[in-house]
């Protein structure tokens, strides 16, 4: 290469990123398969359970589809740049919770329960709610740096959040979890929202704090180990997290925040010992708090031999529960291709058969390949999620998107994997699919936050400035 | 900060691989079992889903279907299974209850019945494209309802527990089936709670006389006397004696080799030397015992397992294994070769013996399915008749058929004769209880045959009556008339 091509090949890369196409147009062709697809399983329900099209298939259709439109054309004139995927798969994903809400809403069983009956009314409403969550995020956050002066802030909203459901007459104890809170009639699992939170705490934290923590550290047997004091905001994080698990008696929550900060540090400091020490945490608090909590052991013991549980719940031994086992028998039920939606009997499962289990519906009515296909979706958007991180321009930015994401893989590897019985259950719920309002306000809040980032970052760089050597040198006078 | 991102990246990646990986495990590899565990509701739901096919006899179904009628609205079984005349059939048909599972043939071809079986796949895809529901297939059994109302009514009749196995000996088909005392398999066949009362009380716990159990098959008896056809076929076979009029080598009175104690023989029968013919019309336990004690027992085993012995038989319901002990001593085999000692046999294996005997001594694999078919009377699958071995040759089992022709025409089994038809027969009464303390089993066991050499039907029939006179019972007296009248109906609905 000879000097003289340096300055054609920056000329060219600069026209070459302000025509990025903004994608728009694709986005809305996604969204209208994410709309179509939940409207035609609707039409399916209705026509396998009651032989006849559902009469709300229009007024449903509708609803999604206004939803969808409202949330497209707010990113196209508020984030025009934004990631093209993430909106059509959280929409594909909240259509289809949508659609087995309804289906178990016609169970008899489930009714007689009282665990389904007019969910998927209260769920697009809840929908509604938090598209309106996204649409005012996007309106009103310009730019996902302005979170970055919240950062203290939002500790202390997280930690208030993380310690309602334990304060006297406003938590829930829901089948030994204590993870809800009832304010008005309406119960609301903060934790959802402390997700959100507590991310834009981390990333702003670990934005000032990166160097010292990177850099000021020992080499010992090829790891580098921070200095004591800069272990502090580890231990507290850990330290919290072991007291969610102790008083709210919520593995997943608990695992779910500490392996966010991980992550989060990770990015932030690349130093793989804290990877190490934060697996090491997690291991001691985990095993620890097993050893004295029944409600955790009991859990575990269901995991690792969810027959005898199911066995004793049939006995009627108090505190057993045969969930696990059902869930495992509606995923073996549906095989490869599934028996085809409202041909299932996943309303064996009973409670939360719409909520934590969600997953087994899709498994047995969708089989394995729907299943694939969901899981697929989910990580799609946590990809895209990484990809925004990798974008960014600021160092904020890249560890608010990582951290939302890393915490949003976190929690559908936790709840799908206890309800395929990979790992313990835990009292979590599926973003988008399951019926819970705040699961779904807080996921579309969460998305929206990823679409403000990923929209600043693939924005073009504003035009350089013309080159007044350049200029100068075309000044011929004759 | 990117290299971190892009493992991070990779970390995600490899969560849902795990989750996708775990998900083919459980959805692929597990789900068979998952799909067909009997806890899972879901086989039960599809069981009464839809009308259960029908077990077939003679061309009538014996079972039924009922749309469930339930107050509850929880209940999620739509149709009940109804029996015609169960008690009679239980044997044959198992129960299935929505409450209590199903068994025998119930369960058995439980695919066919509910219509869920992959070799209805191509019907059931057809029925899906032309909109009709699924249904089930029928199963049509080998049973003949004229022997098989003989034989339960005979029993019945008698009062005392017991069962009547009948088979057609040229192709193992199984024509009668009865145990007594029998149940009703609709009266558990709902989830009320009367149906878990009349559940309980079938239960051996509350009923002592245990009529949930399928003596035909699944009881062994002491096969006493009826045992020495067996012995006799094996000193044919090994060629010990060559004829039925041969004098034997027997002395009397016959002390057992190795032992001081003489074996018995039931009231002054000319058994000293007898010839085979003599003392199987008299029954001689000295003879058969000594013969056994000369034969060995090796040679004795081979001979009773090549009769079915010591194997369960699939009719495809699971018979019990008949037995016949390995590693005994002189005596012991002696006492084995007249259905003594460790000896036991199932009603089925017996009437195996006559109707192998029967058969010029090809012994046919018994069954009870003759067809499967789907639910528009298509057949899926039909059993062909199966040799299953050859105990005796056809030159002896013509000798031992002359005998057991002589013990019907002048011996102990007087009772089973019948006009214009050759009968052959044994009688049993087999001693159990400690030194011979409870009532002793009543066997027969017979076959007849036509004019024209034809050999319809042999049987097997066992009495164990406990509250019986002990005089009264022998295998003659208790249990050859049931024979006579099972082995009627066959002939008469021959015609």
């Amino acid at each position: 290469m000879s000097s003289t091509t340096n300055s054609p090949t920056h000329h060219t890369s600069t026209i070459g990123s302000i025509g990025t196409p903004s994608r728009r147009n694709t986005e809305l062709a996604l969204l209208i398969f994410a709309v179509a697809i939940p409207v035609f399983a609707y039409a399916n329900v209705g026509l396998a359970i009651n032989d006849q099209v559902p009469s709300g298939l229009l007024g449903y259709g509708l609803g999604l589809g206004l939803l969808a439109g409202v949330a497209h054309l707010v990113v196209r004139k508020f984030a025009p740049y934004a990631d093209p995927l993430l909106l059509p798969l959280a929409t594909l994903l909240n259509g289809l919770g949508l659609v087995v809400i309804w289906r178990l809403d016609q169970s008899k069983l489930l009714q007689s329960l009282h665990v389904s009956g007019g969910k998927a009314t209260n769920q697009l409403l809840y929908t509604a709610l938090g598209i309106a969550l996204f649409v005012v995020t996007l309106v009103f956050l310009k730019d996902h740096r302005v979170l970055q002066r919240y950062t203290y802030i939002s500790m202390a909203a997280a930690l208030v959040l993380l310690l309602l459901p334990l304060v006297p007459g406003l938590g829930l104890n829901v089948y030994g979890a204590k993870i809800w809170i009832s304010v008005g009639g309406f119960t609301i699992q903060p934790g959802e929202f402390a997700k959100i939170v507590l991310a834009i705490f981390f990333a702003g934290y670990l934005m000032v704090k990166r160097d010292a923590l990177a850099l000021a550290s020992r080499r010992f047997m090829g790891l580098y180990l921070p200095r004591g004091r800069d272990l502090g905001p580890i231990l507290v994080v850990w330290f919290i997290s072991i007291l969610i698990l102790v008083f709210e008696t919520d593995l997943g929550t608990s695992l779910l925040f500490f392996g966010m900060f991980v992550i989060m540090l990770y990015v932030a400091t690349e130093r793989t010992s804290w990877i190490v020490f934060g697996l090491l945490m997690s291991a001691v608090g985990a095993v620890g708090v097993a050893s004295f909590e029944p409600h955790v052991q009991q859990r575990v013991q269901a995991w690792l031999d969810p027959m005898k549980e199911y066995k004793l719940s049939q006995q009627g031994v108090a505190g057993h529960s045969e969930q696990a086992m059902q869930a495992l028998w509606a995923f073996g039920s549906g095989g490869t291709l599934g028996t085809g939606l409202g041909q299932g009997h996943s309303d064996l499962i009973r409670f939360a058969a719409n909520s934590d289990f969600i997953l087994a519906t899709f498994g047995e009515e969708l089989g394995l390949a729907g299943i694939m296909a969901i899981l697929l979706i989910y990580g799609l958007i946590v990809e895209r999620g990484v990809r925004t991180a990798l974008a960014a321009r600021d160092p904020f930015g890249k560890l608010l998107a990582v951290g939302l994401s890393g915490a949003f893989a976190l929690q559908v590897f936790v709840v799908a994997g206890g309800v395929m019985g990979l790992i313990p259950l835990t009292g979590m719920t599926m973003p988008f699919l399951a019926y819970g309002g705040s699961s779904v306000i807080a996921n579309w809040a969460l998305i929206g936050i990823l679409i403000r980032i990923s929209d600043t970052a693939r924005r073009p760089a504003p035009a350089p400035a013309a080159n007044p050597d350049a200029e100068m040198t075309q000044v011929v006078r004759p | 900060m990117n290299k971190p991102l892009r493992r991070i990246a990779i970390f995600c990646g490899l969560l849902v691989l795990t989750l996708l990986l775990r998900d083919n495990w459980l959805q692929y590899v597990k789900a068979d079992t998952l799909k067909t565990d009997p806890k899972n509701r879901r086989v039960t739901i599809a069981r009464y889903a839809t009308p259960r096919g029908d077990i077939i006899v003679d061309g009538n179904p014996i079972t039924g279907s009922t749309k469930t009628t339930s107050k509850s609205s929880l209940n999620d079984l739509e149709y009940k299974r109804t029996y015609k005349n169960g008690p009679m059939w239980a044997p044959v048909t198992g129960y299935a209850s929505q409450a209590f599972g199903a068994n025998q043939l119930e369960n058995l071809e439980d695919g066919i019945l509910t219509g869920n079986d992959d070799r209805l796949f191509f019907r059931n895809t057809l029925n899906m494209v032309t909109g009709k529901k699924q249904q089930g297939g029928n199963v049509v059994t080998t049973l003949n309802a004229a022997a098989q109302k003989a034989a339960y009514n005979g029993l019945k009749a008698q009062g005392g527990k017991g069962a009547v196995v009948a088979l057609d000996p040229s192709t193992g088909k199984i024509l009668a089936l009865a145990s007594y005392p029998s149940y009703d398999p609709s009266s558990f066949a709902g989830t009320s709670d009367t149906d878990a009362k009349a559940w309980n009380k079938l239960q051996k716990k509350y009923d002592p006389s245990d009529p949930m159990l399928n003596r035909a098959l699944r009881e062994t008896y002491p096969p006493g006397s009826t045992f020495k056809v067996v012995t006799a076929a094996a000193a044919l076979e090994n060629g010990l004696y060559t004829s039925a009029d041969e004098n034997t080598d027997s002395p009397l009175p016959w002390t057992m080799p190795g032992t001081t104690t003489q074996l018995k023989n039931e009231g002054s029968i000319p058994c000293k030397n007898a010839t085979m013919r003599i003392a199987l019309r008299y029954s001689c336990n000295t003879v058969f015992g000594k013969i056994g004690a000369d034969l060995g027992n090796d040679k004795m085993l081979d001979e009773a397992k090549k009769f079915g012995f010591t194997s369960e038989q699939y009719t495809p319901v699971r018979s019990s294994a008949s037995v016949f002990s390995d590693g005994m001593n002189t005596s012991q085999t002696a006492l084995s070769s007249i259905g003594q000692y460790n000896t036991a046999a199932t009603p089925l294996q017996m009437a195996m013996v006559a109707s192998a005997v029967a058969n010029d001594g090809k012994l046919m694999k018994p069954y009870m399915i003759d067809e499967l078919q789907s639910s528009s009377l298509d057949p899926v699958s039909k059993t062909e008749p199966q040799e299953m071995s050859q105990p005796l040759s056809a030159k002896n089992a013509q000798i031992l058929q002359s005998m057991m022709e002589t013990v019907v025409k002048d011996g102990t089994g007087k009772n089973a004769q019948m006009n214009g038809v050759t009968v052959g027969g044994k009688t049993g009464t087999a001693q159990h209880g400690v030194e011979n303390s409870e009532n002793p089993y009543a066997w027969f066991i017979s076959y007849a045959k036509l004019p024209d050499g034809s050999s319809p039907v042999a049987v097997a029939v066992v009495i164990e009556d406990d509250q019986a006179n002990r005089d009264d019972i022998s295998g003659g007296g208790l249990a050859a008339p049931i024979a006579k009248s099972v082995m009627e109906a066959v002939i008469q609905s021959k015609k």
